[in-house]
């Protein structure tokens, strides 16, 4: 590398060099790129939106028009008000807030750009969840005259919990430090250090102007000469879109095509891996085999389909398949059993009750299932705290899962659609959770293959002691205490040796 | 070296084109799997067909969906009475070629009442023959799903839509208490008089309809392209006066010259566009270039603040 290079590396705190760091793609990904923005009001977000709708023409002068007529506001600069160009009810407007996930486009030359804009204040988890769920870059912003808040570790735990590997530091308003770089190089480190204890590599971080649009859309070279890197649309030109292409052959059945006698096709979208005619696939839960002889679709019948195609599968035989299976590939199968660990993050006012039994929605599978929380995160210190109560609204913890039926599912960090599931209320209907499974079950007891802890097995008053010690606090995740007889004990060891 | 030639079940409608860019067909596969995701989990799905770009879009998309199968669903068109004569010629002819269920549903009492965007004024001639007309179609046919081709980019209160559009059995919208909505799991559960509107084309823009119009080669209604017409300028309106109930105002002039339309509704409330672009290239390339979004032309979205939210808290589209 020259020493140019490394100085506008150093420049822009780009860490992507780094040996681990998932490398970049050699063609150019012209899918669109979805993103969240993470920050709140004061950092400047809306401005920051604003300017990017704004200078890569995404507003139209009449909608320019109507901002006028509706607030006679201006800033500085002659523009109009951004905020109210994005705060669309009348609620909002009315009020001065901003509701919900709002989706906002825009595009240039080499790509286009879904944005899912999240207020950040009050239900921000909730908020932040449903908008990462989708996405595969965050843009965190902070004020450059503040540096790390405690919402930008919030808003970087809950963007790594939710599975996106890319991030973005917007350290805004710049221009109000007098263009300080020691102060932008130690904020980009402050953070590139944060990234790291959430394992996120790609972090760039890039000194702004929003409300000057100074680095967003355009270069603030003239005020910032010290800045060789990327301006924020460059970054998110060049960002990685995920898929799951590298994984196994998934394809969760939506329904089963018969329209004559001679045709039964299996529709849905593949959601990991490839297929390709002469395939040997299996269909779950049943595990039947059969082999794949046309991957039909309106357009043509196809040599092969990858993750994210839409297609209709034909097999080589009569097999029972109905909405809800998944056809896998022989080699690499997903994960199926009766329990499951996940993560979730509950989404309503009536949290998530222990041993109550709700819907569970994952691709186009709907099934019962227990939920028994295990532990909560706490957002402010990034640590997980023994939690078996209720999950109150905005609350992320960890629970168990135990199912009626036979459930499958990827770790979701494997596969971002097979590891992610909804939770239905059947009592309201509404979607109460978002979660990620993290790993299967072996049904004993709550204790699972995966699980390094240590078992003690203690007199309950004892291991109520212990507990509730400082000493034990701390250490939680790594202890299962159990009031366990040796009757009790000595059975389930049995079980395991057999 | 398997045998991939088609069937002769599967006659390739579309043989030759060239395949779709990454852009356009990740957009495509997400409302394919919309479209699916419907059919399956609800008992009586419908869909919203407006004859317009949008409707001609999705309708493709719906008939991509369940192919080698007929769309499995009716479309519900709300005839106004005031819609152009050639978007009702062109739905015929679409309804025949495609093999559709269709259904056209006007407002008996808007019909009875005389109900005119003239003489009542548009928000009301909206109200009852637009909104509450589509209210009256659905429960009819009662629908527990309708799908709709409305876009997030489109208006303000459309970018906080979700993808499964809760109503109440009165057809209400509450924005502020939607389903939250993660990755594409959506959820479909309601109870009975309830239902969703789903949108297949919610991350679309209208960029992105006019290319897949392109590479699809989707037929449309001619008035998306420029031909001389007769209309006057009322309102800052460009407002089409072939009609024979048009009556032009005092000191209106009826011009002659080439326009189009952007969008397509009741010729009464539809602004057009100076324009000689007379194809899709034409339309595309000004597209490119424009300056003010196509809803510019809409008398509906102007009569107030938040007017497009306050009709989809009633039940609009």
């Amino acid at each position: 590398m020259s020493a140019t290079a490394t100085a506008a590396l150093a420049a822009s705190a780009t860490v992507t060099s780094l040996p681990h760091a998932e490398t970049a793609p050699v063609v150019r990904d012209t899918r669109p790129l979805r993103l969240i923005t993470c920050g709140s009001v004061d950092d400047g977000k809306s401005t920051l939106i604003g300017r990017l709708l704004w200078d890569t023409k995404a507003v139209k002068e009449d909608q320019a028009a109507s901002l006028h007529r509706d607030s006679g506001k201006q800033n500085d600069l002659g523009l109009p008000d951004f905020a109210l160009l994005l705060d669309g009810l009348q609620a909002e407007r009315e009020q001065g807030i901003t509701i919900d996930v709002a989706y906002r486009y825009f595009s240039t030359d080499k790509r286009s750009f879904i944005v899912a804009d999240t207020p950040g204040h009050e239900q921000y988890t909730r908020n932040m969840a449903t908008g990462a769920s989708t996405a595969d870059l965050a843009v965190l912003l902070v004020d450059a005259r503040a540096g790390l808040l405690e919402q930008t570790r919030r808003h970087a735990t809950i963007a790594s919990l939710m599975g996106i590997r890319q991030f973005v530091l917007a350290v805004n308003k710049i221009d109000l430090t007098g263009y300080d770089r020691a102060g932008f190089e130690k904020i980009a480190h402050d953070f590139k250090e944060l990234a790291l204890s959430l394992g996120i590599r790609q972090v760039t971080a890039i000194p702004m102007s929003a409300l000057k649009g100074e680095n967003v859309v355009y270069r603030g070279t003239d005020a910032m000469p010290w800045y060789e890197g990327p301006t924020l649309v460059e970054t998110l030109e060049l960002a990685t879109v995920r898929s799951a292409q590298t994984v196994g052959f998934r394809l969760p059945v939506q329904r089963v095509s018969r329209p004559g006698e001679s045709f039964r096709g299996y529709q849905g979208t593949v959601a990991g891996g490839s297929v390709k005619p002469g395939d040997s696939v299996a269909i779950l839960p049943s595990g039947m085999i059969a082999n794949v002889t046309k991957i039909v679709t309106f357009d043509l019948v196809r040599n092969a389909a990858v993750a994210g195609d839409a297609i209709t599968l034909v097999l080589d035989r009569q097999v029972d398949v109905a909405r809800g299976d998944m056809i896998v590939s022989l080699e690499s199968q997903p994960q199926i059993g009766l329990a499951f660990d996940a993560q979730i993050v509950a989404l309503q006012p009536s949290g998530i009750e222990p041993g109550k039994r709700y819907w569970l929605k994952s691709g186009s599978r709907r099934q019962r299932v227990t939920v028994q929380p295990a532990s909560q995160l706490d957002l402010k210190t990034g640590k997980w705290h023994h939690h078996a109560e209720a999950l109150p609204m905005n609350a992320i913890g960890k629970v168990h899962l135990a199912f009626d039926e036979i459930a499958i599912f990827d770790p979701y960090e494997q596969n971002r659609t097979t590891g992610a599931f909804i939770l239905i209320d059947p009592d309201t209907n509404n979607t109460v959770a978002g979660g990620m499974i993290t790993a299967r079950r072996n049904d004993i007891g709550g204790i699972h293959e995966n699980d390094r802890r240590v078992i003690l097995s203690l007199p309950a008053d004892l291991a109520d002691q212990i507990m509730a010690s400082e000493a034990f606090a701390n250490r939680r995740d790594e202890v299962d205490i159990r009031r366990t007889t040796a009757g009790r004990a000595a059975e389930l060891l049995d079980d395991l040796d057999n | 070296m398997p045998d991939t030639r088609p069937d002769v079940e599967l006659k390739n409608p579309a043989p030759s084109k060239p395949p779709l860019d990454p852009h356009l067909k990740a957009l495509e596969n997400e409302a394919i799997h919309i479209f699916r995701e419907v059919a399956a989990e609800f008992e009586r799905p419908v869909m919203l067909y407006s004859i317009g770009k949008d409707s001609s879009v999705l309708l493709h998309l719906a008939r991509k969906a369940f192919y080698p199968g007929r769309v499995p669903f009716p479309l519900v068109h709300i005839n106004t009475g005031w819609k152009f004569p050639e978007m009702i010629d062109f739905r015929d002819e679409t309804a025949k070629r495609y093999d559709l269920d269709l259904i056209e549903h006007r407002n008996p009492r808007g019909v009875a009442e005389n109900i005119t965007p003239f003489t009542h004024g548009s928000a009301l001639y909206t109200d009852i023959m637009k909104t509450e007309a589509l209210r009256q179609a659905l429960d009819a046919g009662q629908y527990d799903a309708a799908f709709g081709g409305a876009r997030r980019d489109e208006e303000a209160s459309r970018a906080k839509e979700r993808i499964y559009s809760f109503r109440t059995p009165d057809h209400k919208w509450d924005p502020r208490n939607q389903r939250p909505e993660l990755w594409n799991v959506y959820n479909g559960m309601i109870r009975k008089g309830e239902s969703v509107r789903a949108f297949p084309l919610s991350n679309w823009t209208e960029v992105d309809i006019w290319r897949y119009i392109q590479a699809e080669d989707i037929p449309l209604v001619p008035l998306y392209y420029a031909k001389k017409r007769k209309f006057v300028e009322r309102d800052g309106m460009l407002l089409w006066a072939e009609d024979p109930r048009f009556e032009a105002l005092p000191g209106e002039q009826v011009q002659e010259d080439y326009i189009r339309f952007r969008t397509l509704g009741c010729w009464p409330l539809t602004g057009a566009i100076r324009s000689t672009a007379s194809n899709l290239e034409e339309v595309i390339a000004e597209l490119e270039i424009a300056t003010v979004s196509e809803r510019q032309g809409r008398a509906i979205d102007r009569d107030q603040a938040g007017s497009m939210e306050k009709k989809k808290r009633e039940g609009y589209f």
